[in-house]
Parts: C-alpha cells; sequence; structure tokens
C-alpha cells in the first residue's frame, strides 16, 4: 500500500539505524507522545535498534487511558439506561471502570455498540427514533474535528435523540505539565503527527522555547519514527531547540483550517481530569454553549456515584513516563488484556497492551531490558 | 488518538450536504467524509481518521525521506572510496525545513 510499505523497509531502516548511532555521543531520554507512535516502537522494536545512550519514554498520548475512571462510571450508568443506544470506538470497550464495564454492560443486556466513525450514530439515532443515541466521543485533538462534525450535523438535520459524553484532551497543556514536573526527565519531543495535522505546529514553539527542548513532530511507520528520533538526537548534540516537522506529508505548518472552524465552532477550551495524572489547567474541551444541547452529561445527569480506582494499577506512572509496563509488578500476572487493572493494558494506544501485546518482557524472548 | 491510515481517493459523492468519498486501501474499499478537505481531488491520497479524511498527503514532501536517504546513500559510498582515513561524518548533512518553519535556537 502507498504511503505505507515504503515506510517500512528495512534498508531504509538500517541506514538511519546507522546514521543515529554516528550522531549520538551522549545520554538522551526522548519521549514520544503518541500511543500510536509507541505501538509502532514497539511493534518493530524500533527502541531496540537504538544505541544504548537512548532511551524511550512512552507519553500520554492514549486518550482513552487518560479519560477519568468518573466518566467511565457515568458511561456505564448511562449505557445501562433501557432506552440508550451507547456507542464507542471499540478499545473502550474493555476499560476498567470501578466495577464493571461497558462489555459487561453490554452481556447484560445494555444496547453498547461499536462504531467506526461518528457519523455512524447519527445513522443509528435516526432510524431509531424513539431510542437515545449516546456517542462516548473520546479522543485528543486528532479525533475532535470528527466529533465536532458528527455534532454540528445532528443541529443542522434535527437530529435530537443524538448526544455525546465529551472526553476531549489536549496535547500541549499535557506537556507543559509534564516538563514542568520536579521529576522530569525527558530531554526531547516526538510531537505527535496526526495531531498536529488537525493543528499545525504553532502551539508548540513556546514550549520549545520555554523548556528549551528540541519538538520533532513525527508520523508512525518506523522509517518515521527512526528519522525523527535522528532529528531529536541531531538538535540534543548540538544543543538546539526549536520545533522541526518530520511528518511533512502529513502536516502542514498552519494545519487544518476547516478542522481548526468546526472545532471551534462546536467545543471550548476546559479543565480536564487525566486519569492518573489529575486535573491539568486547559487541557481539554467541552461542548460550547450553542451546543450544550447535546451534551450527555446533562441530558442524563448521573449522581451518586462512588469512584474505586484499582489499587495495583500503575497506568498513571506509566503515562507520565516515570514507569515502563514491565516494572509494574502486576504486568502479565494479574493484569493482562483479558482481566485489566486499568486502561492502559487494553486501548490500542496503552503503553503496557503494546507491551503485552508484542510480547515484551514475558519470558518468551531475550529483548534488552531497558 | 493517531491511528490515521493513507488511502487514494477514486469517487466524490454527496450524501446529506457532507462531501463524501470512496476511498481505496490498497483493495478495501470505505465510505469516507471529506468535509475536512473539500479541495481535495480524485486521485489523491489522503489520511484517514474515524470515516473522516483529515489531510490530503504531499506527495512533493513524501518523497524527501528518500531523496535523504539517498544522499546517506552517496555519501557512504565516497566514504568507502576514500582509503586516508578521513572521517566524513555523515552528521553534516541536515534534511531540515526552511528556517520559516524551523525556529530554531541554540541554548
Amino acid at each position: 500500500m502507498r504511503f505505507q510499505e515504503e515506510y517500512r523497509d528495512p534498508a531504509a531502516a538500517h541506514k538511519l539505524r546507522r546514521a543515529i548511532r554516528a550522531a549520538t555521543t551522549e545520554n538522551w531520554t526522548i519521549m514520544e507522545v503518541c500511543g500510536g507512535q509507541t505501538h509502532s516502537i514497539v511493534r518493530y522494536g524500533i527502541d531496540e535498534l537504538l544505541p544504548p545512550e537512548i532511551e524511550l519514554v512512552h507519553g500520554p498520548g492514549c486518550p482513552v487511558c487518560v479519560t477519568p475512571l468518573e466518566l467511565i462510571d457515568k458511561a456505564l450508568a448511562i449505557a445501562s439506561r433501557d432506552e440508550v443506544i451507547f456507542c464507542s470506538f471499540g478499545d473502550m470497550l474493555r476499560v476498567p471502570g470501578s466495577r464493571s464495564d461497558l462489555f459487561e454492560v453490554k452481556a447484560g443486556g445494555g444496547d453498547v455498540r461499536i462504531v467506526y466513525s461518528p457519523l455512524d450514530c447519527l445513522k443509528l439515532a435516526e432510524h431509531n427514533p424513539e431510542r437515545q443515541v449516546v456517542f462516548f466521543a473520546v479522543g485528543f485533538e486528532t479525533t475532535a474535528p470528527a466529533n465536532a462534525m458528527a455534532v454540528w450535523q445532528a443541529k443542522l438535520r434535527g437530529i435530537d435523540n443524538f448526544s455525546v459524553l465529551v472526553s476531549h484532551v489536549l496535547v500541549p497543556p499535557a506537556l507543559k505539565a509534564i516538563l514542568s514536573s520536579s521529576t522530569n526527565r525527558i530531554q526531547g519531543i516526538l510531537g505527535a503527527g496526526h495531531v498536529c495535522s488537525v493543528m499545525g505546529l504553532e502551539e508548540y514553539f513556546p514550549l520549545a522555547s520555554m523548556f528549551r527542548i528540541p519538538i520533532v513532530v513525527t508520523g508512525f511507520e518506523p522509517i518515521d519514527l527512526l528519522e525523527g528520533i535522528l532529528r531529536c538526537v541531531r538538535m540534543l548534540e548540538r544543543g538546539a531547540s526549536g520545533v522541526e516537522n518530520q511528518y511533512a506529508r502529513g502536516v502542514k505548518p498552519e494545519g487544518s483550517l476547516a478542522a481548526q472552524r468546526v472545532i471551534a465552532e462546536v467545543f471550548e477550551i476546559t479543565d480536564r481530569k487525566w486519569r492518573g495524572i489529575g486535573l491539568i489547567p486547559d487541557s481539554g474541551y467541552r461542548l460550547s454553549p450553542a451546543y450544550q444541547h447535546f451534551d450527555a452529561e446533562l441530558r442524563f445527569p448521573v449522581s451518586d456515584l462512588e469512584v474505586l480506582e484499582s489499587d495495583g494499577c500503575m497506568s498513571g506512572q506509566i503515562l507520565q513516563g516515570n514507569l515502563k509496563p514491565h516494572e509494574c509488578p502486576a504486568f502479565g500476572k494479574q493484569c493482562t488484556p483479558d482481566h485489566p487493572l486499568g486502561a492502559t493494558m487494553v486501548s490500542s494506544e496503552g503503553a503496557c497492551a503494546a507491551y503485552f501485546n508484542y510480547g515484551r518482557f514475558l519470558g518468551a524472548s531475550p529483548s534488552s531490558s531497558r | 488518538m493517531c491511528l490515521g491510515i493513507p488511502g487514494k481517493l477514486i469517487a466524490t459523492f454527496e450524501d446529506r450536504g457532507m462531501l463524501m468519498g470512496k476511498i481505496d486501501f490498497g483493495g478495501v474499499f470505505k465510505t469516507v467524509c471529506l468535509s475536512l478537505v473539500p479541495e481535495v481531488a480524485v486521485g489523491q491520497y489522503v489520511i484517514v481518521h474515524v470515516g473522516f479524511a483529515l489531510h490530503i498527503i504531499d506527495e512533493l514532501e513524501a518523497q524527501q525521506v528518500f531523496a535523504f536517504l539517498e544522499y546517506m546513500d552517496d555519501l557512504d559510498e565516497l566514504q568507502s572510496d576514500e582509503s586516508n582515513g578521513c572521517e566524513l561524518g555523515i552528521v553534516e548533512m541536515d534534511r531540515e525545513t526552511p528556517i520559516a518553519d524551523n525556529q530554531e535556537t541554540s541554548t
């Protein structure tokens, strides 16, 4: 497939690996922001190709993983209602709430459906006028334009039996929080490619400047990641900071103006709680006043929630890059994708899921133990 | 968050006022909303995320990665031709974006 195969070419990867080796003279700690990048790195063994001086730290770019437990519990409560058809992306189904998950609600008779696109929900709402279709709108900036379009279309077409449970989070405030932490060891960043396809590069220059850090906006294929790492290492080695765009085929400096317009129309910025991290000011989206009619939290108020976070789950530390999945005592033992303690083990962008699904540190193969 | 797949636009049509497209993902076909890339033309490649085309792939930029790798090849050849042990240093070559996009400052 074009724009995929050529970015997985082993010969090209080898060249980039040699260039990284040649460029590296000191120890560097680099964080890839996006969970999709983490999965690619683990799947293709990118981290194992790097010289030992370079450590890759996995970032919080997994929107399912950072959705607060309270919101998961609210979703479960709403999904259990008789009149509701509850829709979400597939990997949300196994995310553990305080006592249950969407899959269990479905097994117990709840009408829970997996959708590929938020537009699928509008069709469902039109075909089921007597039911309430609720969509779990989870995502970073990448997914925001699609979710915004669905809500905008619902208002335009008067699809009133549709609402969204919003859990949208933003990358730049999360980076600021992580880099500001007293325990931060991250020296360079691989920015999230598709987030920047939507939002452009503009927000990252002040961050690079404030923290004197190189930020290389990077794609997701092995060649992209290796080239991103090479460019980041080169900047680190010469003491440079700033923003570079490795994923230029997918990112324009200004981003997508059409996407930004629909986001600005439907959403506004708000404080958000990040599971495992805590409250980060101005770090998420909520529906703007003109669209609050479609807010599922207002339409289906849920009270008396007793939130119960798992004792053994260390996903908070993993999402901040302080711990690697295999360093959690429960990894592969009490916690597996079949019986997860937290979201990072079940999300398609969770670091623990990546390590488990690609067989890392499960005793089968001699992987490097960094 | 970031699971975007490249696909080729092979047809467009309208559905309830929205611009839609038929996308070819290497033999698998899906209907995708093109409202976010209204200027897209049939034959172009787009990045698709949750049923929406987010971005038209810049084919010229896509080539840059490989041009850079070819340059590294050339340097390698030169290096292996050198018999006096002189270090060429691949680190000299950088595929950097133009200054306007790359506000680099040295610390």
